[in-house]
């Protein structure tokens, strides 16, 4: 009984995607089933961070799952199955990458050694609550051009970080990074996206609306 | 604190992961230090925003075709016990 009791109580410990690997590795793909549903939505959109192309972004999600799929006995379940799939998911970005620069070499550390994002240099505050200057998808557009204008390596380190909440040893497992590395990208990657935003955000950064031109002949040569 | 050490431990701040008296040393450098103050606040609404919004959708039946794909894939594939 006692024997039991304890038992339960450490899998009580243990993460729910361990029980879903244990199955598949059995033989049941419905865990599997189960995993992918988990996580697509995650996986797709660090393959569309790192990739910037939907069509990349939607090979690479299935290639990702499907090597995950074929590869789960070499998962060790000390590290988290989440973790180890984003491992995966961003190698299949890079090679993807790869495939449309025929061959040549992508990697986590291209356009790093910028300058920018070292030291702040902006100090104008924001409008209070500044997104609700913009429509969504003005905001949505605003986001997505200033993301992508980061260096891939900061970019990614940010997503998976602050967007995606992966822990800075987990984002290094993930990148194969130092933890060291990856807190210096990740400071450079945040005040680089505040620089950026700031252009958009401070008060009275927005264009008013253009005067209406209707019967005026303000545009007319004389 | 100087602003440079201030900027040193910027993302510690921000993630609050830090011990309660550099905490505290932070504050009195802020109230001194406007500059150091926009900063923090706007990076911090920086993230904040970047959580808030979804910038790559997945649409619901661009995800089932997606997903039946991968499911499809995997049936046919030896599998990891092979």
């Amino acid at each position: 009984m006692m024997a039991t009791i304890q038992s339960v109580a450490g899998d009580e410990g243990q993460h729910p995607d361990i029980a879903l690997v244990e199955r598949v590795k059995a033989g049941d793909i419905s865990a599997y089933d189960e995993l992918v549903r988990k996580y697509e939505r995650q996986v797709f959109r660090i393959a569309q961070h790192i990739t910037q192309n939907r069509e990349d972004a939607e090979d690479v999600m299935q290639d990702a799952f499907l090597k995950a799929y074929e590869k789960l006995d070499q998962f060790q379940g000390n590290a988290k199955f989440y973790t180890w799939l984003v491992r995966i998911a961003v190698n299949e970005s890079l090679m993807r990458l790869r495939k449309r620069r025929t061959g040549k070499l992508v990697s986590m550390d291209e356009d790093i050694e910028t300058e920018e994002g070292r030291v702040p240099r902006d100090f104008a505050d924001w409008a209070p609550d500044p997104e609700q200057n913009y429509d969504n998808s003005e905001l949505s557009e605003i986001l997505r051009k200033t993301i992508q204008g980061l260096p891939r390596g900061f970019r990614v380190v940010f997503a998976l970080r602050d967007i995606e909440g992966l822990s800075t040893e987990e984002t290094a497992e993930a990148l194969n990074l130092s933890v060291p590395a990856v807190k210096s990208r990740l400071l450079r990657a945040r005040l680089q996206l505040r620089e950026r935003l700031s252009r958009h955000f401070r008060p009275g950064a927005k264009p008013a609306p253009p005067p209406r031109q209707a019967g005026s002949p303000a545009g007319k040569r004389v | 604190m100087t602003c440079t050490e201030f900027l040193a431990i910027l993302d510690e701040v921000i993630d609050q992961s830090i011990a309660a008296e550099t905490r505290a040393e932070i504050e009195v450098h802020m109230k001194k230090c406007g500059h150091c103050e926009v900063v923090f606040n706007t990076t911090r609404k920086t993230i904040e925003i970047y959580r808030a919004h979804e910038l790559y959708e997945l649409p619901t039946d661009l995800r089932d075709r997606l997903h039946n794909a991968i499911m499809e894939k995997c049936k046919k594939s030896k599998g990891p016990c092979s």
